[in-house]
């Protein structure tokens, strides 16, 4: 009796355990309002916290964008740290005036090196070269596999694209959740504000060209609370993909 | 809206615009039993019955101007080659009359009475009815089948069958030794159309000819060969009466329709053409009328003119609505779920214009779309432009921030914006064409610059901009929810 | 239905032709004759109507009833149809035009007199799904225009039928009554369209059941076409079709 009253407190407490850990999750990770209770489910969840999950190290060979036109090779720079409670903040102002104010640099043709460490405000922050394995780019794996703030973040992209000639009247295409903005070779192309989520194309680009040679893209994503991530690639006027270029990260 | 006294006035004044809204076609277009329209050296014909008929430069504004010979009941026209062949009907008519009719074509070069091309064949006959069989030869309708090149006549009225000849394409006679064919009953004003392995017959039933007691009605009924059975949506032989109304009055002020003419503008944009027996905002006469032609299941139903108002303008690609590019407003309060439930309900009030606009820019404003929740900055007041010109079966209209006068313009670089105060350039007026889905096509009358056509589409799902009219893709459909 | 008004508009003189359409209105019968066509000489109610026989006759493929004891055309000048509003019906459809008129069963070649006319009745079948009344009339040399028929027909049925109904279509007005009843009224300016007005549920008794109509028209053709449809809107088959 002695000893199994303390292992039925350890299970209760358990339970108890999960049960907050889900419904606190479930709350921040669906957004704003409580939402009815869930039961406990045991937490299986990876513990291994690696990169190479859902990310492979981009290679100094050229990538080629996938089936679809998307962009999986980024240079990613680890988090900095946003205290934002809700996404319903995230108006065009709003994204303006955080990325300029948390910028690693004003040159926006500026490549990082991967494995260089920026700083922003007092944190030292690292770049990260990765491809994604999947189509977009998780960012919530990417700070969760570095053991990084998941939630309420501000993450840096740099890309580069290379063209064997000019690509005129293509648009730069976005998903992400949740607000971002994107520049081409330091020209802003595109604000996704408000409270998003990830949807291929959502937001396009005015017409734009890229060049023949090297064109970089600078990308910054915030998030509050739940998931983060991006899709972009680049489409033509039919609405098709653009492939006919490289990706690489130098 | 707060149902107080000043909105209940606000409200009044709404409505009384909306009646004042233009309803037909705009000019002098009286015309009794409109043939097919015909585009002719860049203008638009049509004839009627006593002869003449009406031209139009941009197909809204209509005044008289064609010339056929002959006099006779309801022409029709059709296109062949570089030719146009003209078939009207003849008869002595009248109460007191037989109904020996006469059915004749002839043919022109040119719809331009001033062009030096412009001389009628010798009409000439190619059928009739003797007075008191079971048919009225007047009435005729024209299809050129586009599967096999052939060329068909349907022609007769409510005294009896309407029936179905063969012509020759080439010399518009009847085809030697063809028998014709008795195809409906009690219809005037027949038409033929043909699409997706379908012919479709189109009758006018109903009361002609009696001012605004006039019920003429366009009926249709379809089959897989053009010589019948013609069976309408019931399964119900033309032959037996049969008929699925297409267009009947047109909400109060307009009358009677009949006497239909298909016109294919563009691959998912068509119109029909009629006259409406009464106009009552035009006297009571006769007028011709040109609106959307959908296809719903396989079957035309006549669509509306467009109706102003104010509008949540949706994409078809994803549902999103249309919207000033500016900060979000939020409205005071988060979520409140199931909390005590006696408290007190109240009305919360809905954001108005006036909370927000001083957060907007006072310049150029750019557009895109967004999860419509009928915010100030997403509602669009659409109206006519007076003098503003139009196009096949609508005016221009100006496209404005709900309770202000910033329009939507078109930019020199295909793009959309909006300026602060519409101004009536051609980049601020929009043509609205309703689809054969229901959906509409949105296109400025003018991109600066440029001679290009193009419509509004939707880039990415939040980007909205100009391009190609592409009726296959949703990018390119708009629908307009009443606000 | 009217004549194609619309033929009106193409006349030099819309005001003279209404003028004469006026006078036929106002006109005695004489005058009325005289829109009969007087070109044709060769005149006959065939190919449209046979005789009526005594062999069995049921409806045709679709249901439609084609044996009628049809009553010659009495006189009822109206310049158009659009005055055949429901009630302008009942009072006319119920005025007596001849004795015993809601309860004569005539016989064929049976004279009555309706005013100043002599009128005939017909047994007769017509050869098509409809009866046309305005080749009936044109054929007997009558005047085919300002005019109402009578008619009335046997149905002979197996067994009771509930629940069936009858489906007309005519041109222009009518008022139908089965079994002394009034099952249908089909008011203002019509065209002949099967199924245009279905009555509410009836019972054919077992036996006979006398229908009969009343079919008025100004100017233009003049014909009706009427069948029993089942609960199922299928046309009802099984009857035997008497003028007796």
């Amino acid at each position: 009796m002695n000893r199994k009253h303390p292992s039925v407190m350890r299970v209760f407490i358990f339970a108890l355990l999960s049960w907050l850990k889900i419904s606190s999750s479930a709350v921040f990770a669906q957004g704003p309002g409580p939402r009815p209770s869930l039961p406990p489910i045991p937490i299986k969840g990876d513990t291994t916290h690696t990169l190479t999950k859902h990310f492979t190290q981009a290679s100094s060979e050229p990538k080629k964008t996938d089936a679809k036109g998307f962009i999986q090779r980024w240079l990613v720079l680890e988090p900095v740290k946003k205290n934002i409670a809700r996404n319903n903040i995230i108006t065009d102002n709003f994204l303006k005036t955080t990325f300029s104010a948390d910028n690693f640099s004003n040159d926006y043709n500026m490549i990082p090196k991967d494995g260089e460490s920026v700083k922003i405000g007092d944190q030292d922050l690292k770049w990260y070269a990765l491809d994604s394995k999947t189509f977009n780019f998780n960012l919530y794996h990417f700070t969760y596999a570095l053991n990084k703030p998941k939630y309420g973040i501000l993450v840096w992209l740099v890309t580069v694209i290379n063209c064997t000639e000019d690509i005129e009247n293509v648009r730069m295409s976005a998903g992400c959740n949740s607000g971002s903005m994107w520049w081409l070779n330091g020209q802003e192309t595109m604000i996704l504000s408000g409270d998003r989520d990830m949807i291929a194309d959502n937001v396009t680009s005015p017409r734009i060209t890229l060049k023949k040679g090297k064109n970089i893209i600078r990308g910054a994503v915030i998030n509050g609370p739940g998931m983060a991530n991006f899709g972009v690639r680049f489409i033509d006027d039919k609405g098709e993909p653009v492939k006919n270029f490289t990706i690489s990260y130098q | 809206m707060k149902l107080n006294i000043k909105n209940i006035g606000k409200l009044a004044l709404a409505i009384g615009c909306l009646s004042a809204e233009v309803n037909a076609q705009i000019g002098k277009p009286f015309i009794h039993d409109p043939s097919t329209i015909m585009e002719s050296d860049g203008k638009y014909y049509t004839f009627g019955t006593r002869g003449g008929g009406l031209v139009s430069e941009d197909g809204w504004t209509w005044n008289p101007g064609g010339e056929r010979p002959g006099g006779g009941a309801a022409p029709d026209a059709l296109k062949i080659g570089d030719r146009y062949l003209i078939a009207y009907g003849a008869t002595g008519g009248g109460l007191n009359g037989g109904h020996n009719g006469k059915i004749l074509t002839m043919w022109n070069k040119t719809l331009d009475p001033k062009s030096p091309d412009f001389k009628y064949t010798e009409a000439i006959v190619v059928a009739s009815s003797d007075g008191n069989e079971d048919c009225d030869a007047i009435d005729p309708g024209l299809l050129l089948d586009p599967t096999d090149g052939r060329l068909w006549l349907s022609y007769g009225t409510y005294f009896g069958f309407i029936r179905l000849v063969e012509l020759d394409p080439k010399t518009g006679k009847r085809v030697e030794g063809n028998k014709e064919i008795n195809i409906a009953i009690d219809c005037e004003a027949t038409a033929l159309l043909y699409r997706d392995g379908w012919y479709y017959l189109l009758g006018t039933h109903g009361t002609c000819c009696d001012g605004a007691n006039s019920t003429y009605n366009i009926v249709v009924g379809r089959s897989k060969k053009v010589t019948g059975p013609y069976l309408d949506n019931m399964g119900r032989d033309m032959l037996k009466g049969g008929g699925k109304m297409v267009m009947g009055s047109g909400g109060g002020r307009v009358n009677g329709a009949g006497h239909f003419g298909h016109w294919k503008i563009d691959e998912g944009v068509e119109k029909m053409s009629f006259h409406y027996e009464a106009d009552l905002d035009m006297s009571g006469r006769s007028v011709l009328a040109i609106r959307p032609l959908l296809w719903k299941n396989g079957w035309p139903v006549g669509g509306e003119l467009f109706r102003e108002g104010t509008y949540q303008i949706e994409s078809e690609r994803r549902g999103y609505g249309l919207e000033l590019i500016v900060d979000f407003t939020r409205m005071p309060g988060g979520f409140r779920g199931p909390r005590d439930p006696n408290e007190p309900i109240v009305k919360v009030a809905s954001q108005e214009l006036k909370d927000v606009i001083d957060t907007w820019p006072k310049g150029e404003i750019g557009v895109r779309a967004g999860d419509y929740i009928a915010r100030p900055h997403q509602k669009w007041t659409i109206s006519a432009v007076p003098d503003g010109g139009g196009n096949p079966g609508g005016p221009y209209y100006k496209i404005v921030i709900a309770g202000t006068e910033r329009a939507l313009a078109a930019t020199a670089d295909a793009e959309l914006i909006t300026v602060p105060k519409f101004t009536g350039a051609a980049e601020q007026l929009w043509r609205i064409d309703q689809l054969i889905d229901g959906t509409y096509r949105i296109m400025p009358k003018l991109i600066p610059n440029s001679n290009e056509k193009l419509a509004l589409i939707s880039s990415g799902d939040s980007t909205p901009t100009l391009g190609k009219f592409d009726f296959n893709s949703d990018n390119s459909k708009w629908n307009f929810k009443n606000q | 239905m009217s004549i194609s008004l619309k033929q009106l508009l193409i006349t030099t003189s819309v005001a003279a032709l209404l003028g004469t359409a006026l006078q036929g209105c106002n006109s005695t019968k004489p005058k009325i004759n005289s829109t009969v066509a007087k070109s044709d000489t060769t005149r006959s109610i065939a190919p449209f109507f046979v005789k009526a026989t005594n062999k069995v006759k049921t409806p045709d493929n679709d249901g439609f009833i084609q044996r009628w004891m049809l009553l010659e055309p009495i006189n009822k000048p109206n310049r158009g149809n659009t005055v055949f509003t429901d009630s302008y019906l009942r009072e006319n459809f119920t005025k007596e035009y001849f004795p015993n008129q809601f309860a004569i069963m005539p016989t064929d070649g049976e004279k009555v007199k309706a005013g100043e006319q002599e009128l005939t009745w017909h047994a007769l079948e017509s050869t098509n799904f409809n009866v046309k009344l305005y080749c009936f009339a044109y054929g007997l040399r009558k005047q085919v225009y300002g005019v109402l028929f009578w008619g009335v027909t046997v149905i002979d049925s197996p067994r009771e039928m509930k629940n069936v109904r009858l489906a007309v279509g005519s041109n222009s007005a009518s008022m139908w009554w089965l079994n002394g009843k009034e099952a249908a009224l089909l008011s203002g300016d019509r065209r002949m369209v099967m199924d245009d007005v279905v009555s509410n549920r009836l019972t054919l008794n077992k036996g006979r059941n006398i229908l009969r109509g009343a079919i008025i028209n100004g100017p233009g053709m003049s014909d009706f076409c009427v069948r029993f449809l089942d609960e199922n809107g299928q046309p009802i088959k099984d009857l035997s079709i008497t003028c007796e």
